[in-house]
Parts: C-alpha cells; structure tokens; sequence
C-alpha cells in the first residue's frame, strides 16, 4: 500500500529560493498535504505550509502542484503515478512569504473595495421575504471558500502585476454579482464593477471556473451576467450613438 | 523588548470565528476601537466547518416552536447540567440574531413562503436549523467577516482610513495575556509571517478561540483547535469549567486514514439518512436510553412515516442527542458489528434519489467523492466517532460574558457552561451569535465604566517574550533536543486511547501520568529554522497550551465517577443525580516553583447555581426526577411526584 | 539556495517578489493541446467557409434544398439556380459579394463576439493565455477595456440578428419539404436541413446574451414565472453553449456539403416519402 514518492518542494522567501527534492512515504488514501505533514514531521521541521480544516472547506492550502492552482489538502495522491515527481509550488500570482506561503493580502485589500450589501430601507430584521429561487444564484456564489485559486490563476494579475491595481479578479467580481443579484440589495455596482473592478478586463477565458475547487461557474454565472447587465447599461450602440450625437452638438 | 511592536485598543479579541466576530462587530458598533486576532487568515476560522445549521426557534417550518420549547430541548441534551441561565439567554435570543444576520446579507434557504428554511437535528423537537444546505457555517463566518468589512467601509468614508476603529491582525497568535493587579492589562502575541513579537494594552480582552480537539488524533477540528483561550484564561487566573465533557460526533469519516474524523453532517440524519451495522440492521432503535424512552419511534415504520407527519408519529432515533449516537456507533463496533474499517454505516442512498441528495447535501457528495472517491447517493457511508466540541471552558457570568478575571471576557466554544454535558447539533452556531454579542456588549460596558485602564508592566511584557522565545533555545548539554511534532503525535494518540468516549480510573491516571512526562518533555523541544513562518515553533507553543487543557480534562475526567452527556466512565456507568448538582471547576494556582511552560491545573468541585423556579416549571416534574434529587425538586409548582402533565414535547 | 538570475524587467510569475520557481510553468500535462486543437478546428472552418461564399455555385438543389451558406440567396446571382431566392434578389452579383452577403457577416459576427468563441481564440490565437498557469506572451494587457475589443459588448445585438436568420434558415428547410412538383416529400436532404437548423436554433438560444435577456437580467424571479421558466430553460441549454458552438461548425460544413454534393450531381440524394 505505501511507497516511496519523489516530491519536489519551493523552498525559499522573497529574495530567491529554488525547489528542493525529497523522497518520503506515501500511504493509501492520502492527499498531498498528508505527505507534506510528513515531511514537516520527518525531514523538514520548518517547512511553511498554509493550511487549516484539512477538509476542503477552509480554502487555506492553496498552492500550485504540477504547475496548476489546486487545494493541497483536496488533491488526493492516488492521482499521480508512483513514480511521478510530484511538484509543489507557492501560488505564482502572490508574493511569496515563505516556501509554501504567500502574501495573499490583495484580496483583501480588493474584499474591502467593494460595497457592501445595501438593506433597504424600512425593514425590519425577521421582516425578510426572498423566495429561494431568488437567492439561488447569489447562494452559489457565497459557496467561495476564498481559497483565491481563481485570483491565482487569472492571467489579467498572474502575467501582469500591473493590472493588480486595477483589476479586482474574479472573486471580487463574483461578489459584485452576487450583490447585484440579492433580491434585497439596493445599491448599485454596476458601473463600478467596469470602471473601478475592472470587469473589462476580464475575457472570459475560464480558467477562474476551471480551478474552483468548490465547482461555482464563475465565469458563466458571474462574470458573463455582469458583463451583460453593464452592455445594458453602458453598450447599448443606440443610447452610445445618441450621447455620442449630443457629445457633438455641445 | 524595546522595539517590540505595540498597539493600543479598548477591545481586544482573540479569535476570528463566529463569536470572536459577533463580539468585536458588537464593541465597534458601540464606538470603541476594537482589534481582532487571529491565528488564521481572517474568514478561515473553524466556524466554517459547520455544516447543518443555526437552532433558533422562530417558529418558521412548525409554528408551535418557542423559546421555551427550545430551551427545554436544550437542557435535556445537557442531562440538565447547562447553565439554565444561558440556555434560556440562548432560546430567547437567537431568533433576533439569525434575523440580524440577513440584514448583513445573509442567504438562507427559504420556505415556500419566503421565510428562513429550518431543518430537523438531533434533539430538537421542532424543525429548527437555519440553514444554508450544508455549509451554514461558511455562510455564518463570510456574512460577519462581510459586516466586518461594512463597519470598515463606514470608518474609511469618515476617516479615510480603513483600520481606524476596527483592525483584523491576521495570522497573528497571542500567546500570553498581560494583567495588572488581577485585571486585564493587554497581551502578547507573534506575527506568524515574521515571527516578530507584539504588544496590545487593552483594558478587555474577549476570548473566542474555540475548541481543543486538537488534542486528538481522531478529530473534525482544524489546527487552530489547540485550546488556546482556555489555556490563557487559566494562566491569568480565570476558572474553567465542566472540562470533562468532551463531545465525540457520532458521524465522522473512518477511511481512508488520512481523513478519518473529517465531520459528516447531522443533516444527513436529519434528512432521513440511517445508520446500519454490518447486518444491515438500523441498530438504533435497541439504544434509546431510559430518560429518552416514550420520546422516540419505536419502529422503522413510525420513524420513516415522521418525516412526512411529525405531529402523529415520534421522530427516528437516529436524531438521538449525539452522545447517545456516539456510544451507540462504540458499542456496535465493540461488538463486532462494525464496517470493515471499524465504523458502522450512513446510509442515505436507498433513501433518497441522486439528485436529491446532491442538492441537499452538497458538500457532503463532495467531501467523499474526492477524498474516499465514495459515492454516496449509491452507497452507504462509513462512519464513526470523532472528538468534535468541548462542553467545558471559561466560566462566565451568562448575562456579560465575563470570567473571575476583571476585562476577561469568553463567548462560544472556549466559554463553558450553556451546553451542559452534551450540545445540541445547531445550538453552537446559534451559541456564538448569542454570546458574542453579549460578550461584545459586556466589554464595551466594562470598558465604559472603568475608571483607571490597567497599564502593561515591562517586566510582564519580557517574561512574556521569553517564553515565546524559548524554544529556539538550546538543550542543555548532554540532553537530546525532542521535536513537537512527536511529542504531539504522542499526546494525540495518548488522548483517543485514555481520554476518549469511554473512560475508567485507571486509565485517566495512566493519562496524568503520561501529561506528566510530556510536560517534562516539552522543555527540551527545540524548533530549527528562524521566525519567519516556522510551524514547528507554532506547534511548540501550542503544545502548552494542549498540555494544560488535557489536563483539566484528565483531572476532571478522573473525578466525576458517573456517565453523563460527553463523560462515560464504564467503571461508574449510570447517571448520579449527587453529581448533576455539582460542577468541577479547573484553576491554575501559579505558586512559587511552578511549572513556568505549563503550569499544573488543580480541579474542585463546587455546587451549581439552582434553576430559577418558573424555568423549572418548564419540565414536567416526572422527567425532572430522571435527573434531580428529591429536595431540589421542592421548588417545583406541581410538587415532587405530582402525576406527569404533558411536558410539552412533540 | 540560491537565487535564479532575475532581470530587472521581469513580469508576471517572475514579477520581483514571487517566489522565484524558475520554469514559467511547471504543468507536466499535454496544455497546449486543446488551443491547438481549437486552431486547427477554426481555420478548418473558416477556410471551408470562405471557398463556399465565394464560389457562387452548387448552393440549390433541384430538391429544393438551400446550403445555409446562401440564405437568404439576394443576389441577383441566385437566379442562376430559380427558386432558391425566397426573399427576392437585390444584390448587385458581384464575386466579391457573396450572395448571402445579408446574413454571413452578421453570422461571422455572431460568432465572432460569442462569449464562448472569445474564450477559443483569446486562449488558441491570442494566447492570452493559451492554457491555465501558462504565462501569455503580451507584455500588456488590457483586456475588452478598449478598442476593438470593446466591440464585443455588442454581442446581444448580433443575437436578435441571428434569431432573424435563424427564422430564415427555419423556412427554408421547411420549405424545402415542399416539392414544386412532388407536393409534400422527405429526402435525406431534408432531414439534414432540419438536423441543423435544430442544431442552429440550439447554439442561437443557448447564447448568454439570449439567458440574460430572457431572465437573467431580473432581481425577482419570483416576480416573473414565466421569464424564469424561460431563464432556467436557456440556462441548462446555456451549459452546453460550448458543445453547441463546435457541433454547429461541423453540422454547418456537413449540410452544406451534402447540399453541395447533391447540387453538383456528384450524389443523389435518398427520397424517404413522397
């Protein structure tokens, strides 16, 4: 049942690191954060893994194995062959801390520039009427665990540190939807979301949706629905041709 | 320490879960500057791994549901050793704050007329489970964390800073509270990024660290469970209470190893989920104890024809309270009735169709089609015990949240008492939004009526530090250095085999003994590395505080000679109502020559405070003389023995 | 440990700060198989696509069956094959203008603006990127922020066109069943016509322009029943937007070459009824 698997391992900071090979003990019925428990237990004490439930709920352990985004602890070993080297590196979009660990801070700068649900006014707590098809969209969305796979992922920040300032990524953008599609909610976001979260520059490329270990379909039932309600609002060609008239005339 | 980092708050909370949130949103809201410590990122806490739902009986699903109900059903899951008080603070109270979670944008699943959703648990009369499928506990944590965030936005519009009034220090861990004269002064913590240490002066402190299920091996807690707070609280001087009663789930995963003890759901039960042994035989109905009988089907036939009409038939025991369960899933298994892996079976396949069961429970599809690569809408689940909540904790005033220790505040799980010998599935969601809130309040009100803050002394700052610094520094020469992680290897192992549902004498000394050693031990761990982000010395650090907590639970264990709620002594099997009057408070007397790294906790018993007399005519006398001895039962209006009145009960 | 050298102008997974890994991507699976897949699959069609529209022959059948490469035939060209024009001809024939040139280019626009389209060729053409956690080329990026690509919010607007031509292939391969002669007949080739424009109708509704006008748009479903049927309706075909988009592509060659086939003589078509 055990074997001998061959890993390789990030190890480092901010100011360099390389990937360090370990061999170590692989049980049946392990994930990959298991074997890196091990490690830590066996071969390297120091060894800095992000991690909390060991259930998948938590979306602490984020990381990348085999050069994709995935949950350490929701990435089960029997999936590799046994003679497959197994590499383990941080989250490539986010400062690195240490070894395993990054600086995942920019999402919650990003959480804090969104406005907040907007209660409307006049109703009292326990007052609250929405029919569950009303909330059906929203509740999938607030399935995120934040695990920022999709933050990681998302080439608009991944290839291009400059676009952090301007982009929200797709967890943030989700929660713009989710807000905006609340059936009590009364504020608005749907220009912001163009022009302060950057859902321009989102192009649907999915891989957001590919890597979310919780299954939303962020891109088909967040993203593309966003980007339909601002073309409501901004892209319509017949209100872009009539401003543009009026533009002329003044 | 002259460059240790420092920072001033009226309200320090430790602990970002949903107590810790509630509380902090609670002093904000009242106008003080408030900081929230947490070991995790913020939004990870351990209240996201709540599954079935928030109890509050707001009448949604089955409107003979009430406080009274609720609070009844309560104190019967605790075997009537709750803090009658918090109980009934917790029924009254826990409608307004699911009502309140909404209007910070919560979603829950509705009824067809547009209200909460509430779902069948164990031990509950009513239908009563707020729920969000089955991750409620995900929706409780991100709609606090979200109104964190709001309360923040609203400080950004007037200050044009975000953190002017309410700060999150996450992945941040206090390791030591700092006191003047007996009362709360501040604390001492390190950033786990840099291992840089830092200082908080904080006239009130509110604990809300959660749980200690750390402690063993096989538990649904996360790492973070390692009983901070209730060790802290100790070495400040506060008491803590009934650490005997530790809650093992009845359902947790069994295979493969690496997830053993990984929470299944109660909503699977509550759903119409049924447990099986390798017979095939729904086993529990041979298990409903005497205090419970009349109460529960007594056939399959009545328990399946409940779900569809409750008010004519009594409810399956599989949704016995979960100490029962649990005990039940041991003795099968005991007795060679188990699944191959040592566990009996959940089935919810030949119960329900495919689509259903993803629907209603998501996670659960998930959890065991990726980590068992089990489906189980075509098979049963294999299921077994696991350590899942302490009853026990911080005592506390019920109405303020407030310990022994002047600006020492507790709420949720590390405060004890509201649970008595055995919670309730649901009450801890719905526990955490109560008391925290309260805890919250009790701070702010403590803070405004202070007339002097106490002031963090420096030499307490550096003894502090030295102690949080202390396992980098070497062995003494000639001693082997020992490696945390084995000795909490060992201490979890020590914990499941000794200290684990079923107890006796024997066994709980052999358990002091070998904390003994461990103690001992812990002086000569050693971390490798540097501060930065270094888990072995996090892991030593948390193993004093897990040493001191098993302690109180050992001691406590060791003492109380009946079975009661999560405390199964096999040498003492039945229920003694000599001890339901009687608490077992665990202290911390600090003498001279102690143990500095983890000072011994000494456990007392003590009397509890009788029930007020019109919650006590709540009960009908004849279920109360199951718990109660004959004079204390003089206070109740129908007399001792007085006929049996319909308790009320569904 | 050392450092791998790092220029100063490093960008994306090597901006100063990540971890230094080295590789820019470290995926050990086959990646760049399905954009290349994808390339080949759309230059395939747009080769085939553009040798029909232009080649201004072979697009009746005496069946009366009508290539939806021609429809609706408005070029005065069309009556080199009579009754293949159902909505008159007024197109100067010109072999620069296809004889569809009312309907093709909204067609290719259609599906050029397609959201699952953009996702193809952002990820196969552009390689922006070509697959997850494989760094892109482009030293900047900006996204459907700005010109052109900020055309692409225009998609609904190619939609209601497409629903119009989606009614007109509709007609013709109904009309198709109704022989001048014959009366009422069904060929092979009808059921072809039939198959795609069933097929067509599936990709046009499954469109996610199409789901947000329907419902998605709305706050309360609750508040309107019969939009949330239609909503949840176009959601499940929405699922399949994908699926659809590549099976039209083949089904779209396929009719037009069974058509083509037919029309030049090189098959007969196989009468069912009548």
């Amino acid at each position: 049942m055990s074997y001998t698997g061959q890993f390789r391992v990030w190890r480092g900071d901010a100011d360099g690191g390389a990937l360090a090979d370990f061999r170590v003990e692989v049980n049946e019925g392990e994930v990959v954060l298991d074997v890196l428990h091990r490690l830590q237990a066996t071969q390297a004490p120091d060894l800095a893994v992000r991690w909390n439930c060991k259930a998948g709920k938590c979306g602490s352990c984020s990381a990348e194995i085999n050069g994709k985004p995935r949950l350490l602890c929701m990435t089960r070993m029997s999936v590799f062959e046994h003679d497959e080297v197994v590499t383990v590196t941080p989250m490539r979009t986010f400062p690195v801390i240490r070894d395993l660990v990054t600086d995942v801070s920019y999402n919650y700068t990003k959480a804090r520039e969104i406005p907040s649900f907007t209660p409307p006014a006049g109703l009292a707590p326990g007052e609250y009427r929405m029919g569950q098809a009303d909330v059906g969209r929203s509740q999938e969305f607030r399935k995120c665990i934040e695990c920022f796979l999709c933050q990681d992922t998302c080439h608009v920040v991944r290839d291009h540190e400059e676009n952090k300032e301007s982009f929200a990524g797709p967890r943030f953008l989700m929660r713009i939807a989710e807000l905006e599609m609340h059936p009590l909610d009364v504020a608005d976001r749907v220009s912001a979301a163009q022009d302060e979260h950057g859902l321009g520059r989102c192009n649907i490329t999915k891989c957001c949706t590919d890597v979310c270990p919780e299954g939303i379909k962020i891109t088909d039932n967040a993203l593309i629905p966003m980007k339909e309600r601002v073309a409501d609002r901004r892209y319509d060609p017949l209100v872009w041709l009539g401003r543009t008239i009026s533009r002329r005339r003044d | 320490m002259t460059d240790t980092e420092r920072h001033e708050y009226d309200v320090l909370v430790i602990g970002a879960g949903g107590a810790g949130l509630r509380a902090a949103i609670e002093a904000a809201e009242h106008g003080l500057r408030t900081a929230i410590v947490c070991k995790s990122l913020f939004g990870k806490a351990h209240t996201v791994m709540a599954e079935g739902g928030c109890a509050a009986a707001m009448g949604n699903v089955n409107e003979n549901d009430s406080w009274q109900v609720h609070f009844r059903d309560t104190m019967r899951g605790g075997k009537f050793l709750n803090n009658w008080r918090m109980a009934e603070l917790h029924a009254k109270e826990a409608p307004d704050r699911v009502w309140e979670l909404e209007t910070y944008g919560a979603l829950f699943d509705r009824t067809k007329d547009g209200r909460i959703s509430q779902r069948h648990f164990g031990g509950h009369s009513y239908a009563r489970l707020a729920h969000v499928g089955d991750r409620t506990g995900l929706e409780l944590i991100r709609t606090l964390q979200q109104r964190i965030v709001a309360l923040q936005q609203e400080d950004y519009a007037e200050t044009g800073d975000y953190e002017a009034r309410l700060r999150v220090f996450a992945e941040c861990t206090v390791t030591e509270l700092l006191t003047e004269g007996g009362a709360i002064a501040g604390a001492l913590g390190y950033w786990r990024e840099s291992g840089r240490l830092l200082v908080f002066s904080a006239p009130a402190v509110v604990l809300a660290t959660g749980g200690i299920g750390k402690s063993f091996q096989v538990t649904s807690n996360s790492w973070e469970y390692t009983g901070d707070g209730h060790a802290l609280a100790l070495r400040a001087g506060a008491e803590l209470i009934d650490m005997e009663f530790v809650q093992f789930h009845p359902t947790g995963m069994v295979w493969p190893p690496s997830v053993k003890g990984i929470l299944v759901t109660e909503g699977v039960r509550g759903d119409g989920g049924v447990l099986k042994n390798a017979d095939g035989k729904r086993f529990m109905f041979d298990y409903v104890p005497a205090v419970f009988k009349g109460q529960y089907a007594e056939s399959e036939e009545e328990a399946d024809r409940w779900y569809a009409d409750q008010e004519n038939n009594r409810r399956t025991p599989d949704l016995l309270p979960r100490d029962e369960v649990a005990r039940a899933i041991n003795t099968e298994v005991k007795e060679g009735r188990g699944s191959p892996h040592g566990g009996v079976y959940l089935d919810i396949a030949s119960r329900m169709k495919p689509e259903e069961i993803k629907r209603r429970l998501p996670s659960m599809y998930h959890q065991f089609k990726e980590l068992a690569d089990v489906d189980i809408t075509a098979e049963p689940m294999e299921v077994g015990p696991t350590c899942h909540y302490v009853m026990g904790g911080i005592h506390v005033d019920p109405d303020t949240g407030q310990s022994r220790v002047p600006g020492l505040f507790a709420a949720g799980e590390c405060a004890g008492g509201m649970h008595g010998s055995n919670r309730l599935g649901g009450n801890s969601l719905s526990d955490l939004l109560v008391f925290g809130r309260r805890a919250g309040l009790g701070a702010a009100d403590y803070v405004a009526g202070l007339g002097r803050r106490p002031v963090v002394r420096d030499a307490e700052i550096d003894a502090a530090a030295e102690m949080t610094l202390a396992p980098f520094a070497p062995t003494a020469p000639g001693v082997a250095s020992e490696n945390p992680y084995t000795l909490h290897a060992e201490l979890q192992r020590m914990m499941n085999d000794l200290v684990g549902i079923i107890r006796t004498e024997a066994e709980m000394a052999a358990a002091l003994d070998r904390l003994g050693e461990l103690r001992e031990r812990l002086h000569d761990v050693v971390v490798e590395g540097h501060r930065q982000y270094n888990p072995g010395w996090h892991l030593a650090l948390d193993l004093r505080n897990m040493l001191m907590v098993s302690e109180a639970v050992a001691a406590s264990a060791l003492m109380r000679t009946e079975s009661r709620g999560g405390h199964t002594r096999e040498d003492h099997p039945g229920l003694d109502p000599q001890w339901r009057h009687r608490v077992l408070r665990s202290r911390c007397p600090r003498g001279p020559g102690d143990d500095a790294v983890v000072p011994r906790v000494v456990v007392e018993p003590a009397e509890r405070v009788p029930m007020r007399e019109d919650l006590l005519a709540l009960f009908d006398v004849a279920e109360l003389e199951k718990y109660y001895t004959t004079p204390e039962l003089a206070g109740h209006p129908a007399g001792h023995s007085a006929g049996s009145p319909q308790g009320g009960t569904a | 440990m050392t450092a791998p050298a790092r220029d100063v102008g490093s960008r994306g997974v090597d901006s100063p700060g990540r971890a230094a890994v080295g590789a820019r991507t470290l995926r050990t699976d086959r990646w760049w198989l399905p954009p290349a897949a994808t390339t080949i699959g759309i230059l395939i069609f747009l080769v085939y696509a553009t040798v029909r529209a232009f080649q201004q022959q072979y697009f009746f059948a005496d069946e009366r069956y009508l290539t939806p490469f021609y429809s609706p035939c408005v070029s005065y060209g069309c009556a080199s094959e009579p009754g293949s024009a159902h909505f008159g001809m007024f197109l100067p024939d010109h072999p620069l203008i296809p004889y569809a040139a009312l309907s093709l280019p909204f067609l290719l626009l259609f599906r050029l603006t397609c959201y699952y389209y953009r996702k193809a060729y952002y990820r196969s053409f552009a390689l922006a990127p070509a697959a997850c956690a494989v760094p892109e080329p482009h030293a900047t990026y900006h996204g459907e922020t700005r010109f052109p690509l900020i055309l692409q919010n225009s998609h609904r607007y190619f939609f209601y066109l497409a629903v119009v031509i989606s009614v007109i292939n509709t007609y013709d391969a109904i009309v198709a069943f109704r022989h001048p002669t014959d009366g009422f007949v069904v060929g092979v080739g009808n059921l072809v016509l039939l198959a795609n424009v069933t097929l067509l109708w599936c990709y046009t509704l499954s469109c996610h322009s199409c789901r947000h006008v329907m419902g998605g748009r709305l706050t309360h479903f609750s508040k309107h029943p019969v939009r949330y049927r239609l909503w949840t309706w176009v959601s499940a075909l929405n699922t399949r937007h994908a699926t659809f988009a590549w099976i039209t592509l083949g089904t779209l060659i396929l009719t037009d070459l069974y058509v083509a086939l037919v029309a030049s003589g090189t098959i007969t078509d196989l009468r069912l009824i009548g």
